[in-house]
């Protein structure tokens, strides 16, 4: 970890706890100002809980040009990131993504070059549709390893987590407890459930909670298409294409819809927010992941819209190289935050838990 | 935007709570109004962004506020802290105002958040606003805007022209240029001149130049001093204020809520020649905080220094500063710069005076006393023995003095010839109509907020 990164995270939490102003805001403050000291797990626990909605910033009698200088939302971002790179297995594939958008375009382009390899080279073993171009062997072959490598290295990197911030076995409750909250994006809602400061300064908004649910909630109904998919596939034998009624045309055509629209709300969103309130660092990877999930929606679409013209082929290939790069990229991108949001989320529904317990 | 002359017919001096909720209530009553606002933007809102509650009566459950806090309890907290020093007619009305407050400050929206931790004592009596002050004045800010109060920020008020029973126009300096309005109808709003050293000297003496500022650097009194000069009714005493005894470390201006020191009940508090001077455990120290200010100033070179030993630190608030720390009590006179001898002698005799310390109760009046000892300690007494061993520096840190406008329970000012017609005051320029000494925790934004309120329907009514 980035020692002055945590320092100054530390700096200015010891005056934060020693305000309070902003208690009722979100998580972050009521895990705050139970401790006296920090150590350095205890900030990488706050970064991990502070959803950036900014409240604290715009609500704090103590930022530039004040001497104390607070800015705890980039503070803790900055905390961060960089843990997420100091977690992340392998390192060195790690430290790319998250600060450069470049990057992740790079492999965008490579995830396409393969996949049109992998249709020229494998080909078609006389399936329909898709598995005209590509068979079904050969997708499994590619997406298997692509999409378990990857969760497998998110593990390492959760466990890295938990042990840096203390965790304690889980129970059952500090799980449901976390769902409950990420499933509001409560972290977003400011205490008084007007969403966050992101937009335009200090005014209340709801539109980056709403259109983070939209993204969130349409990645997993795109996620539950393909599942669905799976199971029907070597559960039922019922094999694609499958028509606009069925489950997994249903589930996709809506989750496309919301993760297409909501990537491209969140970068707009992201243009009229102060950069300076995040990791300055992180956002040309930001953007350009957030673009590489709304292209993965958009393709999809696009495959669905125009699947049975000649540009399939060549659309299929598109899509199936972002879905490619998207899941490979997993443990090195933003995407990664959501599943530490989760492990902090349930750590500290076991502070919570604790001092119930205790008092 | 320079604003025209007469475009306006209240202009507001001053840009925190109380000349908000004036400019707010003003324009729903149809006026056009402007705010002058000596700051710029990221320090707007005077002392009000420091804040953090009102105090507000109720008679039921109300919004955060639990139970119930009567119009006579209140008043009876309000004279026990002013030793009786209020008007009692306009503490009545700002009290009893302060119930509707809260609904009026949520419909201009102001959210409120459950007493914070460590001020649980508080939770009857005082609503906090999520966020604290700075929130209130943010949303304050944009309701005003959209009520098409302009806002003019970084003017600065030099003058007002006082002719018989009315003020003809404004004087202000804005980006580098003076300007004149001449609107129907002015409320100031601009607070205390605790910024000004030079006039804090003048009423203290050399002491005041010691004193550090808990909030923001610009209520230099420029208004009041031009208005008190032209015959403008005044009250209240020069030295007179809201002072507390605060991290010595603190910087001199807006050092806020985190420089405050909650330790000294559990502490023994000595001069720099190492002499204890007071009861620290006169009180629960939300009841005494407000005296310590005086008590510290009253001491050489101004300073106090707060000792304590390992067992009572985790007793109060962490303050921003880290304490010195040492393992004996002579290398903590060191790192304070006190005479280890006398320092080792007092605490020895403090020692000594102490007794059964087995009803110890830091949250309540435990009676754990020193017998024989001046000054006695009266509560929370128990011997400093347990390494490592702490200090805090202290200094006296002024909020806001008291000396101000003298109004009416419309808010109205007045020469001694009688009612300016045209005149009003709120917030802590008038503050000293009702605090005469002492300071009841958030009763500044009741103050605030009652006669801001009182100040913006008057003037509307006046210019309409």
């Amino acid at each position: 970890m980035q020692t002055e990164l945590i320092h100054e995270a530390r700096r200015q939490a010891e005056i934060c706890n020693a305000c309070r102003y902003c208690e009722g805001y979100c998580s972050v403050f009521p895990s705050l100002h139970a401790e006296r000291a920090f150590s350095d797990g205890d900030i990488t626990q706050l970064a991990n809980l502070c959803h950036n909605c900014r409240g604290c910033y715009y609500a704090c009698q103590y930022t530039a040009p004040h001497e104390f200088d607070l800015n705890l939302p980039k503070a803790l971002a900055e905390v961060r990131r960089n843990s997420w790179e100091c977690f992340a297995w392998p390192q060195p594939l790690a430290r790319r993504f998250h600060t450069h958008g470049g990057t992740i375009a790079l492999a965008l382009v490579i995830g396409f070059a393969m996949l049109f390899l992998a249709i020229r080279a494998i080909g078609s073993s006389g399936g329909e549709g898709f598995y005209a171009v590509l068979s079904h062997n050969a997708m499994v072959a590619i997406f298997a390893p692509a999409f378990l490598l990857p969760l497998f290295s998110l593990a390492i990197s959760l466990r890295r987590y938990w042990v840096e911030v203390g965790g304690k076995p889980v129970q059952i409750a500090d799980v449901t407890a976390a769902f409950k909250r990420a499933g509001k994006m409560q972290d977003l809602a400011a205490g008084h459930a007007e969403g966050c400061n992101f937009e335009d300064e200090d005014r209340f908004s709801q539109a980056r909670r709403h259109i983070h649910q939209a993204i969130m909630y349409g990645f997993l109904l795109c996620f539950a298409s393909t599942s669905v998919a799976t199971v029907m596939h070597y559960g039922f034998g019922m094999h694609a294409p499958y028509g606009f009624w069925s489950l997994p045309k249903l589930l996709g055509i809506s989750g496309g819809v919301l993760l297409t629209m909501g990537c491209g709300a969140m970068v707009y969103l992201k243009q009229k927010s102060d950069r300076d309130l995040g990791d300055p660092m992180a956002w040309g990877g930001d953007i350009a992941f957030t673009l590489l999930l709304g292209f993965v929606g958009l393709s999809g679409l696009g495959l669905y819209a125009l699947g049975s013209t000649a540009m399939m082929p060549a659309l299929l290939a598109i899509h199936l190289g972002s879905v490619l790069t998207f899941f490979v990229l997993m443990p090195y991108t933003k995407m990664a935050h959501g599943f530490y949001r989760l492990a902090a989320l349930i750590r500290d529904a076991q502070r919570k838990r604790d001092l119930m317990s205790a008092g | 935007m320079v604003p025209k002359s007469e475009a306006y017919d209240i202009a507001v001096i001053g840009g925190g709570n109380a000349a908000l909720c004036a400019a707010m209530t003003a324009a729903e009553a149809g006026a056009r109004v402007l705010i002058l606002e000596t700051a710029p933007k990221p320090y707007r809102g005077g002392n009000s962004r420091h804040t953090r509650n009102f105090r507000c009566m109720h008679r039921s459950p109300l919004g955060p506020l639990i139970e119930k806090y009567s119009e006579d309890e209140y008043l009876s907290d309000l004279m026990k802290v002013t030793g009786g020093k209020t008007d009692e007619h306009l503490a009545r009305l700002a009290i009893r105002s302060s119930e509707e407050c809260l609904t009026w400050m949520q419909e201009h929206g102001v959210r409120f958040q459950p007493s914070l931790s460590g001020t649980l004592s508080l939770a009857r009596t005082n609503a906090f606003f999520m966020g604290g002050g700075k929130s209130l004045v943010n949303a304050y800010y944009r309701t005003a805007a959209s009520l098409g109060v302009d806002v003019l920020y970084e003017a600065a008020v030099t003058h007002l022209e006082l002719s018989g029973d009315q003020i003809e126009w404004v004087d202000y300096t804005f980006e580098g240029q003076s300007h004149r309005i001449t609107p129907k109808a002015v409320i100031v709003a601009s607070g205390g001149f605790q910024a000004d050293t030079d006039w804090l000297t003048r009423a203290w003496g050399e002491p005041a130049k010691n004193f550090l500022i808990r909030g923001t650097p610009y209520n230099r009194g420029v208004v009041l001093a031009d208005l008190l000069d032209q015959g403008v009714e005044s009250v209240g005493d020069p030295t007179q204020c809201h002072a507390v005894a605060i991290d010595g470390r603190a910087p001199k201006f807006d050092g806020g809520i985190v420089t405050r020191l909650d330790c000294v009940p559990f502490s023994i508090v000595v001069n720099k020649d190492a002499e204890r001077f007071y009861d620290e455990g006169e009180d629960v120290w939300p009841k005494r905080y407000a005296i310590w200010g005086r008590l510290v100033a009253a001491q050489p070179d101004q300073v106090g220094y707060v000792i304590i030993d390992a067992k009572s630190l985790n007793l109060f608030m962490p303050s921003v500063f880290p304490p010195y720390k040492a393992d004996t009590l002579e290398e903590l006179a060191g790192m304070m710069d006190l005479p280890a001898d006398k320092l080792t002698g007092t605490v020895s005799k403090f020692n000594a005076a102490c007794g059964d310390t087995t009803g110890f109760h830091p949250t309540e009046l435990d009676g754990v006393t020193t017998s024989g000892l001046t000054p006695p300690k009266t509560n929370w007494a128990r011997p400093i023995t347990e390494p490592p061993f702490y200090g805090y520096s202290l200094r006296t840190g002024v909020t806001f003095t008291y000396l101000g406008f003298k109004v009416d329970d419309t808010a109205q000012c007045s020469t001694p010839d009688g009612k300016i017609k045209n005149l009003w005051a709120a917030g802590e320029t008038m503050a000293g109509s009702i605090l005469g000494q002492g300071y009841l925790a958030g009763f500044g934004m009741t103050i605030g907020t009652v006669f801001g309120r009182i100040a913006g329907r008057e003037a509307a009514a006046y210019a309409n």
